[in-house]
């Protein structure tokens, strides 16, 4: 009924290719930009922050920047886990190289590593596609976990071989360590979730993003139309490391604050973030987040109503949370193999002619 | 028709054919043992329509192939506008101003319409990643100018309503159509279709012979064409050539071309009443 397009008329291209072309979606967007920055940081408590909030942020940065080359490129990668670890292990030296400078910094730069660490990575993609690629992604992942374990550069030589997030601040703020203040952590996180996501979406609507998905969905076509594949290929491996790699980064510093390269960047991080993308939908940034928050809710979810409505011990709870969880995961890719983002655009379309059916 | 070979002709109907765009030198291609195109040379005029007719597996697409660089021929050079190309990559002769079709049509199926005929507008994109990934500013205004020229061409081509349809909903004249649309969008001086009316009804055919005269006409482009349907290349190209197994049997105007023995034997036949 007020979900409707009608009467909400463009007259210049600019209005025509913005992200929320619709009225009510652009308001809603607002509304969710404000409860996130205005709101949450007032009413987070350490409890909301650490088993919600932060792993959805950064669990959807990492969703992003999977799906720019996957959904988008086309080019499978089970090598996340691998290249989250690079961001975290480039933070950390950096954190603990330069302690006086900004987290923003070391962040971003950790990102940038990343990004260079995935085009390298990425180079085979110019040769094998498909479950080759996917192959060639794997051994990167199993390589980069063994590089960082093995060589004691890494963790700057600790007796336990962990990496332990020091203290760091911005503007003041403490953002890591167990001092850091939930809201602040919040906010630092939900930064650079905005920034992924609006970067994304601007790549994906223009030219990048139309030589991505041209060489996803036909490659020998797209190159005879103009698209450079070397191109394409290499910048989706560039921009979605760079995405990987912050939320490395991010959950080292920011959430765990200590890591155990094989325990935390291990091949389960690798298809977590995979079914994320999986679940939420392939080429959609609304998925990426509607899969993260998916596969972070659910796990809690089935615990409080386990644990704490049902009295259920916790390690039955525990066990029946991967069975729940699997058969969800089957379920979905069977009736809906478009995942979360096309059940929203089904939604949305049924929305728009409401009452009517057709 | 009067033939000069270093200006061009006028045709019948009193079009202007420059000079020559493209030229063919002997081209030999062969995959291992099979000589797909032996030794053919040809030449395509500037605002020409040229045809390339023959029997299934004559080279015909073999031929467009070479021509857009996808190919790489073993023996012969390839000419255009005066200069000898060196080898180069597809899509690098697709920057240079030759765009094609495809005869199973390869239109990138995860897109929207307009998005399709957008890519092809990728040699005119100019902005680096980092000022897209800003989007104000450079790319915006970029993007906003190369929609306005797809417009044009989506008008021209009577698409508009399936704009932002995605192309695998829409049915198989339509997609023929964007893929027109695609090719056109990069403003070719070359523009190759490969059959582009297999599969099409009598009424569609007839929409697409008129897009293909209107482009040649108001574009001015040079269009290279292979098709099945002989009234269809007769009427529309103003030379033929023609292939079998490989070899060039025939070259000329539609009327040379019609009645030359070997091409009545290997291709077109006598009809027998």
């Amino acid at each position: 009924m007020f979900y409707r397009e009608a009467g909400d008329f463009k007259t210049s291209y600019t209005d025509d290719s913005q992200t929320f072309p619709i009225k009510f979606d652009r308001y809603r967007y607002y509304v969710v930009l404000a409860v996130g920055f205005g709101i949450i940081p007032f009413i987070i408590n350490d409890y909301w922050a650490n088993a919600l909030l932060l792993p959805f942020l950064i669990y959807a940065i990492a969703a992003i920047g999977l799906n720019i080359l996957v959904g988008y490129c086309g080019q499978v990668s089970l090598g996340t886990g691998g290249f989250m670890a690079v961001g975290a292990y480039a933070c950390y030296k950096l954190m603990t190289a330069f302690p006086d400078v900004s987290m923003f910094v070391h962040v971003f730069l950790a990102g940038g590593v990343t990004a260079i660490v995935g085009v390298l990575f990425g180079l085979p993609s110019l040769r094998i596609k498909g479950f080759y690629l996917a192959v060639a992604t794997l051994a990167a992942q199993f390589f980069l976990v063994w590089l960082f374990n093995r060589v004691p550069w890494f963790y700057n030589y600790s007796a336990s071989g962990q990496i332990n997030a020091p203290e760091r601040d911005v503007f003041g703020i403490i953002i890591t360590g167990p001092n850091a203040p939930a809201w602040a952590t919040y906010l630092f996180c939900l930064i650079f979730l905005a920034f992924c996501a609006i970067i994304a979406r601007n790549l994906t609507r223009g030219t990048t993003g139309r030589s991505w998905m041209a060489i996803r969905d036909m490659d020998i076509a797209a190159e005879i139309i103009g698209v450079n594949p070397l191109k394409a290929k290499l910048t989706a491996f560039a921009v979605s490391s760079f995405f990987v790699g912050i939320a490395g980064a991010l959950f080292f510093a920011v959430y765990l604050g200590a890591v155990e390269v094989g325990e935390v960047f291990g091949i389960q991080k690798s298809f977590l973030v995979l079914f994320m993308v999986i679940i939420g939908g392939l080429g959609s940034i609304f998925g990426s987040f509607a899969g993260a928050a998916f596969l972070v809710l659910l796990p809690v979810v089935l615990k409080v109503v386990g644990v704490d409505v049902l009295g259920w011990p916790t390690d039955i709870v525990a066990h029946l949370q991967l069975v729940i969880v699997g058969a969800l995961i089957i379920m979905f890719l069977i009736l809906e193999p478009h995942g979360l983002a096309q059940l929203w655009r089904v939604t949305k379309e049924k929305l728009r002619l409401w009452p009517f059916p057709h | 028709m009067m033939l000069d070979n270093s200006e061009g002709y006028v045709t019948d109907d009193g079009r202007k054919i420059g000079a020559v765009v493209m030229e063919m030198k002997n081209i030999t291609l062969r995959f291992g043992g099979v000589v797909a195109i032996k030794d053919i040379s040809f030449d395509i005029r500037e605002g020409e329509i040229r045809a390339i007719i023959g029997p299934n597996g004559a080279g015909k697409s073999s031929m467009l192939n070479v021509i857009s660089g996808f190919y790489v021929p073993q023996e012969g050079e390839v000419w255009f506008h005066g200069a000898k190309r060196p080898q180069m990559r597809p899509f690098e002769v697709a920057q240079q101003g030759i765009a094609r079709t495809f005869q199973n049509i390869a239109l990138f199926e995860g897109m929207s319409v307009l998005d399709n005929v957008m890519t092809g507008r990728l040699s005119f994109m100019k902005t680096n990643i980092l000022q897209q990934a800003l989007w104000k500013g450079k790319a915006e205004a970029e993007e906003n100018e190369n929609r306005e020229a797809v417009e044009k061409i989506i008008d021209f081509l009577e698409i508009q309503h399936i704009r932002k349809t995605p192309v695998s909903r829409l049915p198989y004249g339509l997609k023929k159509r964007v893929e027109l649309a695609r090719a056109l969008a990069a403003e070719p001086k070359l523009l190759l279709l490969d059959e582009p009316m297999a599969g099409m009804n009598v009424e569609e055919k007839e929409d697409m012979s008129r897009f293909i005269l209107d482009v040649n006409d108001e574009f001015g482009t040079t269009i290279a064409l292979i098709e099945h349907d002989m009234g269809v290349v007769m009427d529309l190209s103003d030379r033929v050539v023609v292939m079998d197994y490989g070899r060039k049997i025939g070259d000329g105007t539609p009327d040379e071309v019609r009645n030359n023995q070997e091409v009545i034997d290997a291709y077109l036949g006598v009809s027998h009443d």
